[in-house]
């Protein structure tokens, strides 16, 4: 079984409208969106959810105030500001470690599970799907990310799929760390934007650092060609390869707007390179 | 008065909402908080004058000291510590620098090192006081980097602040003590959708909050419909349009070319000062 992750270093490239295109064509494949923090996979796919599982991440620490002598050992080791000097709590701050639990003296400290949001097994009219929401505020995106990506190996091997497409979040931290690691390919998507550009160079840092193998796609190409040109010196300066160029298409919005894939939506010159670039992916990935 | 500016969907435009309205008004800090890919200075082209090393407290074990007992990863939350027979294995990029395996050490065998896990840089231009983060490449935490430049902010001055995108800790850590955080979106669904999951972050953090849309034109109209329906106030919209984006591809901002985004940049902030009652 093989895995595909999407992702961009930027946000907004189209990793989403590009992964939903590929969902699409894929013959044999399992569905996956670890962009927990902001997922958008859904409104494309429109998954029918088959199971819904709880998920919580670190856990939090509780008081009892009846059993508190106001010693302040807690406070005082705290090394994340999660409990002020009158001893309450502050929730967005706590990191779940525990030690405010091992030095207090009276037991007056519980570490409790946090609902931190919730994981889905899905089916949708292009196969199987695995998703996630995170709750408002809650950190653990990594750790989701993760439990999206076992939940999708357990139905690709339930259901003999030979590939996971992974749509991953923005950003080079921890939670694109966690879609990436051990996948097979990562397709890089970016714009002919300056920013784009700085962000390509940091995320194919991020790829190299792993050992993980990184083409790259760029999408709206027709908006800068002189940019352009000068993502694909630069990727052919690194053997890098690059698997496709998408025009600027206002059909990927329309498609977005009418809840289809742009594969769905329109035969167009945007649908037949979207299906080269799908080939090439492919092919790269099972040769 | 500090002013974020967040999105949830990235791509939205939060840098350049940043980096026109600092240019506009002048006399003020500008942070730039998305430390896993910064772009505000692309558009600003601060020289940096100087930099400081974000540094994390990691785990060292004594061998000497150390039995291998094995409490200190039976302690740890985040697995950073595994002990096997002969050896402990410390595995710095999850460690969260609690301080917990060191309390509970029995034999005294932990001392700390500093590791360096990125960097934040600072400048000046057009009046601009301007700060960014740097998290180091393969590095999985950007929360330390935050908290450093978080730490550069003077409540003197106006400050804006660049936040990342998403809706978890990094975002949080960002825009917590905020007075005013400007949501930018776009009028398709996935902009309406992460714009949601925005406004719930906002509204947990009581920041008054309003929203720009930005490539006004390109989708639908679900955005001003929720918003007026929610009550809430539209800044300001961006058309789509070719010049502008031509000027972000190449890294300028568009107020140095079409002037009257300028007076525009200039009313949004008095509008948000008047909001915030500064």
């Amino acid at each position: 079984m093989k895995q595909l992750t999407i992702i961009s270093g930027k946000g907004g490239t189209g990793k989403t409208s590009i992964t939903a295109a590929f969902a699409s064509l894929a013959k044999n494949a399992v569905l996956a969106d670890c962009d927990v923090d902001a997922a958008d996979l859904h409104l494309i796919l429109n998954p029918a959810i088959k199971k819904t599982m709880g998920f919580h991440g670190l856990k939090i620490a509780s008081i009892d105030k009846e059993k508190c002598i106001d010693c302040k050992k807690c406070y005082e080791s705290c090394k994340f500001d999660a409990i002020d000097k009158d001893i309450t709590f502050n929730k967005d701050s706590c990191e779940g470690c525990g030690v405010c639990k091992y030095v207090c003296p009276e037991e007056a400290i519980s570490m409790v599970d946090r609902d931190s949001g919730f994981a889905y097994v899905s089916e949708t009219r292009f196969g199987p799907m695995s998703h996630a929401r995170l709750n408002t505020a809650e950190e653990a995106s990594g750790k989701l990310v993760t439990v999206v990506r076992n939940n999708a190996k357990d139905i690709a091997e339930e259901k003999k799929k030979d590939l996971i497409i992974i749509d991953g979040p923005p950003g080079i931290g921890c939670p694109v760390i966690s879609a990436i690691t051990g996948v097979d390919l990562v397709l890089i998507i970016t714009e002919p934007t300056l920013s784009a550009i700085h962000d390509l160079e940091r995320i194919l840092g991020v790829a190299n650092h792993f050992n993980i193998p990184a083409v790259v796609g760029i999408n709206k190409y027709t908006i800068n060609k002189e940019n352009t040109r000068k993502i694909e010196q630069y990727c052919k300066e690194r053997d890098i390869d690059v698997v496709g160029k998408l025009p600027y298409d206002v059909a990927m919005t329309e498609a977005m707007i009418k809840e289809k894939s742009a594969i769905e939506f329109s035969d167009s010159d945007l649908a037949d390179r979207i299906t080269d670039m799908w080939i090439k992916v492919e092919r790269k990935m099972f040769a | 008065m500090i002013i974020s500016i967040a999105s949830g969907k990235g791509g939205t435009g939060k840098t350049t909402i940043a980096t026109n309205l600092a240019l506009s008004l002048g006399k003020l800090q500008l942070i730039d908080c998305d430390v896993e890919e910064p772009n505000a200075n692309i558009f600003l082209n601060v020289k940096i004058k100087d930099h400081e090393d974000v540094t994390v407290e990691i785990p060292e074990i004594d061998k000497e000291k150390c039995n291998y007992c094995g409490k200190c990863s039976e302690f740890c939350a985040y697995n950073a510590l595994a002990v096997v027979p002969t050896d402990v294995l410390v595995f710095p990029e999850l460690c969260h620098s609690c301080g917990g395996c060191e309390i509970v050490c029995p034999q005294n065998a932990i001392n700390w090192k500093k590791k360096t896990v990125g960097k934040i840089e600072h400048g000046i231009t057009n009046g601009v006081d301007f700060f960014h983060g740097l998290l180091n490449v393969g590095e999985i935490q950007a929360i330390p980097v935050i908290k450093a430049l978080k730490k550069k902010v003077d409540k003197e001055k106006n400050v804006i602040i660049d936040a990342p995108p998403g809706t978890s800790c990094p975002v949080i850590e960002s825009i917590n003590d905020s007075d005013y955080c400007i949501l930018v979106t776009e009028p398709t669904p996935f902009g309406l959708h992460d714009l949601k999951l925005a406004i719930a972050v906002v509204r947990h953090l009581y920041i008054p909050f309003g929203i720009i849309i930005n490539r006004d034109g390109v989708g639908d109209k679900k955005v001003e419909m929720y918003c007026q329906k929610e009550k809430i106030p539209i800044l300001m919209k961006i058309p789509h349009c070719e010049e502008i984006a031509n000027l972000y591809s190449v890294g300028i901002p568009f107020v140095k070319k079409i002037p009257k985004w300028h007076v525009r940049f200039s009313e949004l902030f008095k509008r948000i000062q008047e909001e915030v009652g500064t």
